[in-house]
């Protein structure tokens, strides 16, 4: 076992002629919560879904806990199992109630029995503060409840690691301090954790490292505090300008 | 010898009906199997498996069906399997079912937003699995009415078997109107079955259809 969590080296990743992602180099340790940001387009989306191989990469090696995901088929069912994401639509399965969408796969993949799982998922459901919400369908709830039971169910997994893609984008303003609430609990549990977000106060207060990319490159990463106070990029210095 | 329309004549077209509908179950029920199989291949990864499956939806759908029945009918004695109307007729109709059934669920499967797709992937499910509890469910409700209104189609499709000679409804019109010469008759008394048979399905259709409609807006 190798003491980092996630390996990234030299990864480039194209659609068609647009190079996405130039020369990724990152490494996060085990327990390390990362923030990145930037502009639209640049990106920081693209990058954290090629740590589960929702997108596959041209070249360059990504290591996950130690299973190097570019060799082939089988280590990205594995590392899928320890990786767990959260996405900006939240993607429920809308025909299934929220206690379905949380047993499925610890289920089908981790061979699970079922009132194991239900256990499991009822423990979650409670951990996001939505026990009472178990038997109802996706299209029933609030969106900042249906985005908190989807980080439930990523939980279901024991993922070691968790890929946050913007999870507060689609919420209506009253609803992203509660998603972002239950991230904060998750983050000082000791959660790996790499969250594609413009939530600066988020970022201050619970990462480690704040990563700033631009047109596929990582521009400039630093502990919250000098990243927010000293910005030395422009382009950083720009788009904090912006966002404050 | 013309002889005048009896009740016999009557009994012998409706009892008929049950070979067009042996003929539709079979073609449904093989279509669907085949159609399955040509929706998966159509929406799979494999270029090779979309470009195949592409070509036979193509070509099924841009051929008569009279033709498919005459090349299957014929093409079966080349070979050299005895000609069977029923067992060609079969064939031809569960292939032609296949393609367009296939066509219908492709659709389906693609109007299924790939958020779905990519969250079960995320959690490490499998292909089989994805489909099975994640995709095809949410693609059959949207699909259902669209299948209901194909299995009218091929209902009616069926009638072309009578030119293979194989005795269906249609064929036992027939066979009476030259016993009978009362066209009108007897070819209005076959229509009505057929009218008999198809119109529930189509209010059916309509039906599920006005229900995903209340499910989407909901």
């Amino acid at each position: 076992m190798t003491e980092a969590a996630i390996i990234m080296r030299s990864v480039n990743k194209y659609y068609g002629a647009y190079h996405a992602l130039v020369d990724i180099n990152l490494t996060v340790a085990r327990g390390e919560r990362i923030v990145i940001c930037g502009p639209s387009g640049s990106g920081k989306s693209t990058l954290i879904r090629t740590i589960n191989q929702l997108e596959p990469i041209e070249s360059g090696t990504i290591v996950v806990d130690g299973v190097e995901l570019t060799a082939g088929g089988e280590n990205v069912a594995r590392v899928r199992q320890d990786v767990g994401m959260v996405f900006q639509s939240f993607n429920l399965f809308p025909h299934m109630t929220v206690l379905e969408n949380c047993v499925l796969a610890p289920m089908k993949t981790r061979k699970i029995p079922r009132a194991e799982a239900e256990a499991t998922a009822r423990k979650y459901l409670e951990r996001v503060r939505i026990p009472e919400q178990a038997d109802k369908y996706p299209a029933q709830l609030s969106g900042g409840q249906q985005q908190r039971v989807a980080i439930a169910r990523a939980l279901c997994m024991k993922p070691r690691i968790m890929l946050f893609d913007e999870p507060t984008s689609a919420l209506d303003p009253e609803m992203v301090k509660e998603v972002l609430d239950t991230m904060i609990d998750l983050a000082r549990e000791g959660m790996t954790m790499l969250c594609v977000t413009h939530e600066m106060d988020f970022a201050r207060a619970v990462a480690d490292r704040v990563i700033f990319m631009d047109k596929g490159v990582i521009v400039e990463e630093n502990a919250p505090e000098e990243f927010f106070n000293n910005p030395k990029n422009e382009r950083l210095q720009n788009f904090l300008g912006q966002i404050a | 010898m013309i002889r005048a329309f009896s009740s016999a004549d009557l009994f012998f077209i409706i009892s008929a009906v049950r070979w067009t509908l042996i003929l539709s179950v079979i073609a449904f029920l093989g279509g669907a199997v085949g159609g399955m199989v040509v929706a998966l291949a159509r929406t799979a990864q494999g270029g090779m498996r979309r470009r195949v499956a592409a070509a036979f939806i193509q070509v099924f759908q841009g051929t008569p069906l009279l033709m498919q029945l005459f090349l299957v009918y014929f093409g079966l004695a080349v070979i050299g399997l005895p000609i069977d109307p029923l067992l060609a007729a079969t064939v031809a109709l569960t292939l032609h079912a296949s393609a367009y059934l296939g066509e219908i669920w492709r659709g389906a499967i693609e109007a299924v937003p790939s958020g779905q797709t990519e969250a079960a992937t995320a959690l490490s499910l499998s292909y089989i699995d994805r489909m099975r509890y994640v995709v095809l469910p949410q693609a059959m409700r949207l699909a259902t009415a669209p299948t209901v209104g194909f299995l009218v189609q091929l209902i009616k499709g069926t009638s072309l078997a009578s030119i293979i000679g194989f005795t269906e409804l249609t064929r036992a019109g027939q066979i009476i109107n030259n016993a009978t010469f009362k066209p009108f008759l007897v070819f209005g008394t076959v229509a009505a079955l057929y009218f008999i048979l198809c119109w529930p399905l189509s209010l059916l259709a309509r039906r599920i259809e006005a229900r995903m409609r209340l499910a989407v807006t909901r």
